[in-house]
């Protein structure tokens, strides 16, 4: 076999395996957009028609500007996104403040029990939600926050602040100490070295964790399902997956509220590559 | 020249202490009273519909657990889930980092791309494939009918065998791009010297894999491989929102059925054990890969 011909099998080897990758990883999710433009009729033809005939934005229309045909599922719609927004991101922000604070005692400061501490924040990643869910929801009852945001956040931050503080490390870890311990000659207190040097040298790091942590935050389903009842605090998630447990739902708006939760952090994801790339390989906890 | 060191507050172990207290609180308040407490609840029969229960009976739910078909039936489709799941995701994201590490037109969308699944909400995700998977109209039957595959539309989720393949299925699809993303974040520190030397020497394609590749890669395939599995066991979200659990049982994993005794039944001792259950067979696999990670650190 000639060079020539070797390099063209590769190339077409190759391409095949590209194309079919693209393939698997498009063609559902591409699907759920199709579906959310189409009409039920269309929808429910046999045999299926891909492709609508032309788009139909009627429900994201709904869920934007509500008008007629606007029903409590649109509402709905808005109304847990703007809890999903909440709660994602103030359990991201509380989470960047205590975990940079927490990966500066971990990086800089020798103290008793370090490692059994590391040890137990990574231990608790790997816990199922079913097995603290139970007395969770008893203390959040006994506090008076079942159903409100402030739970969402409180059970969001226990998930999310010990990969924040992870990622942290290894970000304060790969920084020189003899720019603090300059500081710290000139005056500068441990807590100013943090705030006045190491913070701002680790922006990508403080960036790539809160991405990260948002995204997962948004998405998380298990303990908003458990601890909240209505409108006050269901998320998203919990609103998608009341629709599927309905029989003989709209397939259109299901589609459309599964595209519109989705876009989030698919396009925070996508922009933001390879701060996320960063995050999973530090982390390697969370699949 | 100030001198702060003088302060209190500049002693290590108290500003460690003091920079820890938000953490402490928050994760340790929320997350680890919880455990101690759900460990607590274990060896009670409390059920939230009667009052009066929650009297100490020892290991009673855990001799229950252990002799309840049901229960130990669910603890093997955990067990099936993750042998099935882990290997196959790992095997095919090894695939897609090595495409992904050559030279193509248009690499860096496709990488971007492996993000997707995901970056998907594990609930649309589950709503996504139950659609597909659908009875009537799903786009698995029109597909399958359309490329004559088969005459009738199936009842994927109505049939045991079929429905917990396919929640298998809409699982590595969304699972797979980790273990890629994981893999060929390894691949890029292999130095293309050693490829170079093996080549002058003679090495061909498949030889170059399997003796240099390969051996380089298991630390990271191990540690990928323990990491799945731990989340295989705890995987909840999907099975609620495309089976429930069913038909007839075929699809409820440990967790659904901890979930259903705990919340449906309202069994909070009962359910307990069983989630303490998990949290062992969790805490086994997390020390190996604490015990892979250090293995690898060393």
């Amino acid at each position: 076999m000639s060079k020539r011909t070797r390099t063209l099998l590769y190339n077409v080897g190759l391409y095949t395996a590209v194309v079919v990758i693209c393939i698997c990883i498009i063609a559902p999710f591409a699907w759920l957009v199709l579906s959310s433009i189409s009409t039920r009729a269309q929808l429910t033809q046999v045999p299926l028609r891909w492709l609508p005939e032309e788009p139909n934005f009627e429900h994201y229309r709904r869920v934007f500007l509500g008008g007629p045909g606007a029903t409590s599922v649109h509402r709905n719609m808005r109304g847990g996104a703007l809890n999903s927004f909440v709660v994602a991101s103030i359990s991201t922000l509380i989470s960047l403040v205590a975990g940079s604070l927490a990966a500066y005692a971990f990086t800089r400061l020798r103290f008793r029990l370090k490692g059994p501490l590391l040890a137990t924040l990574i231990v608790t990643q790997l816990l199922p939600s079913v097995a603290i869910i139970t007395p969770m929801y008893i203390i959040m009852r006994t506090l008076n926050l079942l159903d409100t945001v402030w739970a969402l956040i409180l059970a969001n931050i226990t998930i999310i602040l010990p990969l924040i503080i992870w990622i942290l490390k290894g970000y304060f870890e790969s920084l020189p100490e003899g720019l603090e311990e300059a500081a710290r000659i000139d005056g500068c207190s441990r807590v100013g070295t943090l705030v006045r040097i190491i913070l701002p040298l680790s922006a990508p790091g403080l960036a790539a964790s809160g991405m990260f942590a948002f995204i997962i935050a948004w998405n998380e389903f298990f303990t908003a399902f458990i601890l909240s009842s209505t409108m006050n605090s269901k998320t998203l998630s919990v609103i998608i997956s009341e629709f599927s447990s309905k029989v003989g739902i709209d397939y259109v708006a299901m589609s459309t509220a599964g595209v519109l939760t989705s876009l989030p952090p698919v396009i925070l994801a996508l922009v933001f590559q390879r701060y996320i790339v960063q995050g999973l390989t530090a982390g390697a906890m969370k699949g | 020249m100030k001198l702060v060191k003088s302060s209190w507050l500049e002693r290590p172990p108290v500003l460690a202490f003091v920079l820890l207290i938000p953490t402490l609180v928050l994760v340790f308040g929320v997350l680890l009273y919880p455990i101690l407490y759900t460990l607590w609840l274990s060896f009670t029969d409390l059920r939230l519909s009667a009052p009066s229960s929650g009297s100490f009976i020892g290991l009673g739910n855990y001799i229950e657990a252990l002799k309840n078909p049901e229960f130990l039936a669910a603890m093997r489709r955990t067990v099936y889930f993750a042998l099935v799941t882990v290997p196959v995701e790992t095997v095919l994201g090894l695939v897609i980092a090595l495409v992904l590490n050559q030279k193509f037109v248009g690499r860096g969308f496709v990488r971007g791309l492996v993000i997707l699944p995901w970056a998907l909400p594990y609930v649309v995700n589950g709503a996504m494939w139950k659609w597909i998977y659908n009875a009537n109209y799903g786009a698995l039957n029109a597909l399958l009918h359309q490329l004559g595959l088969i005459e009738k539309y199936q009842i994927w989720l109505g049939n045991p065998r079929t429905a917990f393949a396919l929640v298998m299925l809409a699982n590595i699809w969304k699972e797979t791009p980790v273990a890629a993303i994981l893999i060929q974040a390894a691949l890029q520190n292999i130095s293309a010297e050693l490829y170079e030397a093996a080549r002058v020497d003679g090495a061909g394609v498949f030889r170059r894999f399997l003796h240099i590749t390969l051996p380089l890669l298991r630390p990271v395939i191990a540690v990928t491989m323990v990491v799945k599995t731990v989340w295989a066991l705890k995987e909840f979200d999907l099975i609620y929102v495309i089976t429930q659990g069913g038909p007839a049982n075929a699809t409820s994993v440990a967790t659904y059925y901890t979930y259903l005794n705990t919340f449906k039944f309202l069994r909070f001792g009962y359910g307990s054990a069983l989630a303490f259950i998990l949290v062992a067979v969790s805490l086994v696999i997390a020390l190996l890969y604490v015990k892979i990670v250090s293995v690898e650190q060393a």
